[in-house]
Order: C-alpha cells, then structure tokens, then sequence
C-alpha cells in the first residue's frame, strides 16, 4: 500500500498490462495520465510504442490502426476530447477492436469548464463501448486490468472506457495497492487477436456494408454487450481471486437489504454517499446505495432484483440529456417499467464540478422521505441546489 | 508484374482515374503492403461486402483518419516485432487528403512514421456526387461551385499539398500521372524503399465527374501534364531532383474535352478565365523548368 495520485495509480495498471501501442493528447484534467505514462516509457519501464498525437481523433485513430494489426492500445481523454473523437469510438466498436481507454470525466463546453461531470461518457452511451465507472483511485487502476481481459474476450471483442471523475480522482492521493507484474501477467494473457492486418493473410476491415446486412452487424454488437454483463461479473471474481480486492459485478450494494431508500449512482460520489448513509443509518434511517459500475451494457436485471424491496429510489444524475432528464434516471425508469417497482426520483447534480457533500446528499434523502410519506414526486427531475441567484 | 493485387471485378466505372490509380500503385509495391485507406470512391467501389477488390491486407476506418490509422498500423508492426513484413501504404483521394484529413496527414509527416501516403487526386468530392474540394481547379464547374449567370464556376486554384507536405522536411514528395504508369509504378517504388514519411499525389481523371467518355482517361490524363496544370516532379529533402519535361500544349487542348470546363469556352468572361488558367500553367512551367 503506498499513498499516490490517482492518475500515477491508473498509469502503473496500465504499465502492468504492457500495451504495445499508446497514442495520447492532452487534456486538463486527463493529463497527469499521460504524463505519467511518458515518464516510463522514457525511463525504459515501459516497452510501449508512445504516439504523440496531434488530436484525440487521431489518438483514438491510431489505436484503431494498431488494435487492428493485432497490438495491445491504451488512450486516455475527456470532455471536448472525447466528444472529438466521437465518430471514431463508433468505428472502433464496430471494428470490433479491444482498446481500452481512461475517461477522466468532465463537463462539455459551452460554457467551458473544466471540472467532473459525466455528460463525456454519457454522450457516447450508444457508441458500442463498454462503459465502466470507478469510485476511487484503486478502483480506476484495477478496471484497467480487468477492462484488458473484459474486451480481448473472443466472445467479446469490444473496446472499454473506464470513467474516474476528474479531479476528484484523477488528482487526488489515496492510499492504493499496486498489482504485482507477475500477477497481472498470470491474470492478463497476452491480446490473442483471430483476425489482425498481416500479409500471411490479407483481408479487408471495414467494408461498406448495404441495407440488406448492416442490421446483422449492429446485431452481433449487441449481442457482444450482451454477452459482456455475464464477462464483467466473472472477469470481478476472478480479479478478486488473484488480487483479493472486489468492487461488485455490474452493480454494487451497500446496506441496501433492508432499505426503504435507495441511492443510485455511478462514480466518486459514491464514496460520498457511503458516508452519509453511515451517518443517517445511526439516526435509524433505512438508506442504503446501488453503485452502478457498468453503465453499457445496462444492468438493468440487477437493478430491478435489487430495488424491489425499497419503496423508493433516488437517482443520481451528473449529467443532463438536456429536454428531458438524467440519462441514468430514463434508463432506471426504463428497466423498472411493468415490475411494480419502487417510486423513482431524479437528480441532476455536481454539474461542472459542483461540491456534491454529505448534506448534499442528506437533503436528498429528506426530499426523497418527504415523497415517500406523500407518495407525490413534484419534480420529475431535480436539478439540486440550483442556485436562483445565479439565474 | 503481371498479378494483380487490385481485382477486377470492383464497382469503378469504366474508365476509372482512381482504379487504375490503385492498380498501378500495387504494382509498384507488390504484395507485402498494408493498405489503409479513407473513405471515398476507391473503398466504396473495391469493398462491397461480402467481396473485395484488395488481395493485400486493407482497412478503411473513416474519412480524415487514414494518415493516423497507418501511423497506427506503423507503430503496431514496431512494437510486435513485425516491421519486415509489410510496408504501409495509405490510398486516399483529395477530399480526404487535401481538405477533410489535412490534420492526420500533417501529423503523420511530422512525426516521421515510415507510411508512404499516396492522394489519387480527382480534383473533387466524386463518391458524393461531384462537390468542389479544395483540389478543385480553377474555373471547374462542380455541383457546390456551379456555373452560373454570375460565376465561372471554382473561382480558386487548387491548394499546393506537394508543397505543404514538402514544407513537413520529409525525405520525398512526387506527384505523378496515371497517363504515365511506370513513373507511378517507379514513383512508388521509390517511395516505399525510403524510411520515413513519403507523399505522392497522383493525377487520377474521372470520366463521370469531368464529363468525358471513359475511354478517354488516359488522353485526358496527359493533356492535363502536357498543358502544365499538372506538373511531375519529384522533391527529394527538400530540392527539386527531377521534372517531367513536356512540348507544351495551350490549355484549351484540355479545357475543351471536358464538361466542367466547357461553359468557360461560351463567354469574354470565360475567355479572361482562360487567359487565368494559361497564366497558372505558364508558372507551373516556369517554377519546375517544364518546357522542352
């Protein structure tokens, strides 16, 4: 155990996971990652091929060129970053390429901003990556490791983006474990591609496809994403196995058995809401967290099996599909249609960077009793602590 | 020479400048080649799923990212240790070339990655149906630079990537003409058994998108460096080192076996245009030292 920044966390997985190819552009507050990365590839600890790109687009392009000739890629990015990438995390997930990326996760412009939300991530919901999403530095570094095994499974084959809010933990110091060498070698085999560009048999990758097969190729996508909410689960125990530390499969509960409230988030806050539950669990408040870790493919069996004794659920949005709603909010609302589920409340909350707090949190709570006792939800989303001054 | 790493049987109208591009340039790299190339005519005609044209190993990805997927592809053979076994080629046209991937190309060329990229350069949007690039000559009608009762049609000259790519200090930039294949097959060559960054941009005639009959691309081809709107030569670090000399034709020769110059030939107006064009061949044959 060693205290470090959580970005220098997140470098040394992905060190241990010996990628052939990494291909980075800078951008606050993704960059302690790369630099990190930098450093030992110039110190001679990492063996790796370092493109210095001119664009996010051509970071995950060149990841794209060489996932596709049979080599192990990282790239790490956020925000306008990831945005800029946009067309090629399609084409990389249709190409069916195991690349595993770093969101450190940040707000989009305008206005620009440069703090933790998750509109970055949540804007490349339908892009055909795998969408994890980390509570602390530990949790960031060993998603990595696993996110390797997750995406180079033949059954699988899809690219992963794992999400570590910004600042919050890409610059903050944790204590951390670090994975020895020798075990994520034994843990993590090396990237076995079946098909990858090489004379000894030349084929083409991404032909135009015509109306008559393109559905049959989105299909085997999403039949893949599928096929990963069982590989996420088994990839976590066999992790747990090796390393000995466990986060959950897609989800995660915390003193969520006997609770009439639960919360439902995905990321840092999460660590937060531990702590105001602990407290209002002294007060003997029944409250108790879904941790949501796997956004795509969305868990949404599990969340209905573990819901289905509360009488309430409070989701924890730090994102806007702007015209509606929070985006994890639809799709909570969407699995839980026809199971006779709880009552369901939206949040939209720590926008920009927005300070989310225990009271933060605890206001919630005392929002959702208040709905609870009434049974009426006035707002379908909340936008908290919306500052009236301001507007 | 006589196998064919460019299949017959692609979706290329008759006649095409781009397939006969592709062709020629597989001829001169031979089998062991990756290509990479950016959408556009030539990927849409060579790889109609289930079949494709390519007998070498071929990837599309998207349209401006060609020159970062092969810095990719480059990196990836580095790091497994494969670096032998091919060599890299991207195959892209001028719109993904010379405006939409301008980007990618620059940081390909400046970080030095051993790819040869190589622009058949059509002079237009043809796989959309003909719209104005920035490669589009001067005077050209296109479908987004019409002529019209108050335009002559493209009204800039085509944007110099010979040099801007030169201007990158790579080891070689050529610019080469379908109408002469074994210049483009020895242009290609050269270029791939040079390590580093290589730019080769070769003229390549659409029948459809120029408004000629497709069994005139080759004379179309040649007229085009006979006139000296398109000048072959070769930069080798940074100097001019060689230049294809030609007995000069005027450029009406070319102008009027095409549509998309045809209207210039029906007004004062078009004639000054003309006088323009003559004016652009006359510092195309002065700069390279073109005339015999």
């Amino acid at each position: 155990m060693e205290i470090m920044e959580g970005s220098r966390a997140v470098a040394e997985a992905v060190k241990a996971c010996r990628p052939n190819v990494i291909a980075a552009y800078p951008i606050t507050p993704q960059t302690h990652i790369v630099e990190e990365i930098s450093r030992m590839v110039a110190d001679g600890e990492l063996v790796s091929e370092y493109v210095r790109v001119e664009s996010e687009h051509s970071a995950m392009s060149v990841c794209v060129g060489a996932s596709a000739t049979g080599a192990r890629t990282y790239t790490a990015t956020t925000s306008q970053g990831m945005a800029l990438m946009h067309e090629v995390l399609f084409n990389a997930a249709g190409l069916r390429l195991p690349i595993v990326m770093t969101a450190a996760n940040r707000s989009l412009s305008a206005p620009i901003n440069i703090w933790n939300d998750h509109q970055d991530m949540i804007s490349e919901r339908d892009s055909g990556w795998i969408q994890l999403y980390s509570e602390d530095a530990q949790e960031a570094s060993d998603m990595i490791i696993q996110a390797y095994k997750i995406a180079e499974d033949h059954d699988i084959l899809l690219p992963v983006m794992i999400g570590m809010d910004g600042f919050i933990l890409t610059h903050v110091h944790e204590p951390v474990e670090l994975c020895s060498q020798e075990k994520v070698d034994d843990f993590l085999p090396l990237y076995d591609p079946i098909q990858y560009l090489t004379t000894e048999n030349p084929l083409s990758f991404g032909t135009i496809v015509y109306p008559n097969t393109y559905t049959e190729f989105r299909y085997m996508i999403h039949e893949a994403m599928k096929k990963a909410e069982r590989k996420i689960v088994d990839v976590a125990s066999e992790f747990q196995d090796k390393f000995g530390r466990y986060y959950g499969g897609l989800i995660d509960t915390y003193e969520a058995d006997d609770a009439d409230l639960l919360i439902l988030a995905m990321g840092s806050v999460i660590g937060t809401a531990k702590d105001a539950v602990d407290e209002l669990r002294s007060e003997g408040k029944k409250v108790g967290i879904v941790k949501v870790r796997c956004y795509r493919p969305f868990p949404a069996e599990a969340i209905v099996e573990s819901t289905k004794d509360a009488k309430a659920i409070a989701v924890l949005d730090k994102n806007i599909s702007l015209g509606y709603e929070g985006a994890l909010y639809t799709d909570v609302k969407s699995a839980l249609y026809g199971k006779n589920g709880p009552l369901a409340m939206g949040f939209v909350l720590g926008l920009g960077g927005r300070d989310i707090n225990k009271k933060t949190i605890k206001n919630i709570v005392a929002k959702a009793d208040k709905a609870i006792k009434s049974g009426i939800f006035e707002a379908e989303t909340e936008f908290v602590d919306l500052d009236l001054e301001v507007l | 020479m006589q196998e064919e790493l460019f299949a017959p049987g692609h979706r290329g109208c008759a006649g095409c400048g781009a397939a006969i591009a592709a062709r020629l340039i597989l001829k001169g790299s031979g089998k062991d080649v990756i290509v990479v190339s950016p959408t556009g005519c030539l990927e849409v005609i060579s790889s109609p799923y289930p079949e494709s044209a390519w007998e070498v190993p071929w990837i599309h990805s998207l349209f401006e990212n060609a020159a970062a997927v092969a810095s990719g592809v480059e990196v990836a053979l580095k790091s497994l240790g494969r670096k032998d076994e091919a060599k890299i080629i991207v195959i892209g046209g001028d719109g993904a070339t010379i405006d939409i991937g301008i980007g990618p190309l620059s940081g390909m060329l400046e970080r030095g990655h051993d790819v040869t990229y190589v622009c058949y350069d059509n002079e237009a949007y043809m796989n959309t149906g003909i719209q104005r690039s920035s490669s589009t000559p001067y005077g050209a009608s296109t479908t987004t630079s019409p002529a019209g009762k108050v335009s002559l049609g493209e009204n800039r000259p085509k944007k110099n990537l010979p040099a801007i790519a030169a201007a990158h200090g790579i080891p070689y930039v050529g610019t080469a003409s379908i109408a002469y294949p074994k210049d483009v097959i020895r242009k290609v060559k050269k270029a791939i058994s040079i390590e580093g960054p290589k730019y080769l941009q070769i003229h390549a005639p659409c029948c459809t998108g120029w408004g000629f009959d497709g069994s005139k691309t080759i004379e179309i081809g040649r007229l085009a460096v006979e006139t000296a709107l398109f000048p072959i030569y070769e930069i080798t670090d940074g100097k001019v080192t060689s230049v294809k000399k030609i007995k000069r034709k005027p450029v009406e020769d070319y102008l009027k076996v095409q549509r998309r110059f045809r209207h210039l030939l029906k007004s004062d107006r078009g004639e000054e245009a003309i006088k323009n064009i003559q004016d652009i061949a006359d510092a195309n044959a002065e700069k390279f030292g073109l005339d015999l």
